[in-house]
This record gives C-alpha cells, sequence and structure tokens, in this order.
C-alpha cells in the first residue's frame, strides 16, 4: 500500500484547527522526533488516514471522516505547535 | 461550491479545469484544494488537487491526470463540464509553497502531474518579477504527457526533461527513468544551496529525495508532497 504525507491532511484538519496544520510541528510520543506534519507518512484508510512518524513509524494520530463528522485520535502527539 | 468555467485538454489524460469561486481569497503557489464528489446515493470521494493558477482571482485552474482506477479524476477529465458545480475547500496548505519574498535560487523536480504546484510557483515568479533563480528538472513518460510545454519554455526557466517511456525525434538518448546521476547533473549544485520543491509519484519523491541527501544537500531544504500512485 502506497502512502502520501501529511500536506494531505490540510483539508481534513482545517475543519478542526484554524492554523494551518501542515506546517504545525508535532512531537511524536515515541522517538520523541519533532517534525512539520507535512513529513509526517500518511496512509489513506478510507474513510479516514492512519498518520506515522517519518522517523519511527509509530501512530501518531488517525483520522476517521464519516460525512459531516470527523473523528481525530492524538494517541501518538505529545506536543503540537503552530506559528 | 465552485462553478466550472472552463476546461481544456492538456494531454491524452490531462486537463485543465477552470473554476469559478465567488469570494476565494486567493492562494499561495503550491497550495492544494479537496474536491469533494457525492454519488445519487450520499457516497463521497475527497482527493486533493494542486492549483495551476495563483494570486487573487476569483478563477481559479486546477490540472488533473487521470489515474484509471480513481473515484474522482475520471469524472474531473472526462465527464465535467462548463456550468457544473464543484464542491471544494481550500486553498490548503503553507508548507509545500514558494513566495515572492524568497530570494534563493529553487530547483524544482516534477513527476508526472507532480508538475502542477510547480507550474504555480513559475507562474507566480513571472507574476512577481522575482529575480530568483529558478530551475526545473520534469520526468514525464512521453512527450504528449507534458502539461503547460509552450508555457515553460516561455517562461525563461531552465527546464530539463527526462522521458521515461518514450522520447522526441532527435533526442540524444533513449527513454529511461531519472538516474542519481542525471539528477546530479540536472541540479543547482550544492554550493549555491538552493531550495528543493519535489512532487510526483511516492516512490519517484522518495527516491529523489533519498539521492538529494546522498549527493550532500540538506534534508531541510528538501520540500516533498507525495500523490501516491
Amino acid at each position: 500500500m502506497t502512502h502520501l504525507d501529511g500536506n494531505v491532511l490540510a483539508g481534513p484538519l482545517s475543519e478542526l484547527f484554524r492554523a494551518d496544520m501542515t506546517t504545525a510541528t508535532g512531537r511524536c510520543a515515541h522517538c520523541g522526533d519533532v517534525s512539520v506534519l507535512a513529513e509526517a507518512v500518511v496512509y489513506d484508510a478510507a474513510p479516514g488516514w492512519c498518520v506515522r512518524c517519518h522517523v519511527c513509524d509509530d501512530v501518531l494520530m488517525t483520522l476517521v471522516q464519516a460525512g459531516e463528522r470527523l473523528r481525530v485520535d492524538l494517541r501518538g502527539v505529545t506536543a503540537l505547535e503552530v506559528g | 461550491m465552485g462553478t466550472v468555467e472552463s476546461t481544456s485538454t492538456l494531454t491524452p489524460s490531462g486537463r485543465s479545469i477552470t473554476v469559478s469561486l465567488p469570494g476565494w481569497p486567493g492562494n499561495i503557489a503550491g497550495q492544494h484544494v479537496d474536491v469533494r464528489l457525492t454519488a445519487p446515493d450520499g457516497y463521497q470521494a475527497v482527493r486533493s488537487y494542486s492549483i495551476a493558477s495563483v494570486g487573487p482571482a476569483e478563477l481559479v485552474e486546477l490540472a488533473v491526470d487521470k489515474l484509471p482506477t480513481g473515484e474522482v479524476s475520471p469524472y474531473l477529465v472526462d465527464d465535467v463540464q462548463p456550468g457544473d458545480m464543484l464542491e471544494l475547500r481550500g486553498p490548503l496548505g503553507g508548507w509545500f509553497v514558494w513566495k515572492p519574498e524568497q530570494t534563493g535560487p529553487v530547483q524544482l523536480i516534477a513527476g508526472g502531474s507532480g508538475v502542477v504546484p510547480l507550474v504555480s510557483m513559475v507562474r507566480s515568479h513571472t507574476a512577481s518579477g522575482s529575480d530568483a533563480p529558478f530551475r526545473m528538472l520534469y520526468s514525464v513518460r512521453t512527450p504528449d504527457d507534458v502539461f503547460y510545454r509552450e508555457e515553460l519554455a516561455g517562461s525563461g526557466v531552465q527546464v530539463d526533461y527526462v522521458y521515461t517511456r518514450a522520447v522526441p525525434a532527435g533526442w540524444p538518448t533513449g527513454p529511461g527513468r531519472l538516474t542519481k546521476d542525471r539528477l546530479a547533473a540536472s541540479v543547482f549544485p550544492v554550493s549555491e544551496t538552493p531550495a528543493f520543491f519535489v512532487c510526483g509519484p511516492t516512490a519517484f519523491v522518495e527516491a529523489v529525495a533519498t539521492w538529494l541527501v546522498e549527493l550532500g544537500y540538506p534534508a531541510e531544504t528538501i520540500k516533498t508532497e507525495r500523490f501516491g500512485g
């Protein structure tokens, strides 16, 4: 299964956050890497996405889109920073 | 919601679609939109498409290459007509973008329809009168598959083509995939500290990014956007 990257999350996350989240940095809870979300590895797992750390491959977050509802699970992100 | 204003054929599988979007805030070169299609039974599919146009106009140009197995691109390339409505969300993305205030050398590297956001960067470069050195490496299957060939040729940006399946008459080499050596010979040298924008199929983007790091370019100067494939 081929993957995408965090650029594709700009639209879905715009439903939840006011700032562009592809330029936000996130810290991986597993390995501590801090990177912009655009560099995360994203698997299209319709009806949602599985987002993994580009360093250690652990799950950073999952998104599930059901109609107009979006559910985001941030299990593997210990800090998000924008600006 | 936008209304399709006009369409034009770019290649045998590619089409330009201009959408009228009242209230569109304008976009930065490299940004994308999400297009959502809803079937009569309520089934929805969303796909991201790069914006070829740039600037404040309320007419937004998308350039779409048809994936035969795709859920959205066949409709956009084969079916959509002027007057049809399209549900768009955007402009999206603030990372894979070039802004005219960036003055350093820029090396664009495209695989197939990954050229679209890079075309918007070339257009932004031209429109702003930027004197930042720009160069493009464009890997494409055949000469017929090139998007915006004449526009690129007239842009003043040096474009190096790599043809992977068929070459134009008189081309000095046969078709073949991009190699590390060919890449090294076709981009700004390390000493010029170029900023890279690499867009295309995932395997292409990752091969190129890996080679660039091996060639001595700092990883933080390489921005990538993958569209699967």
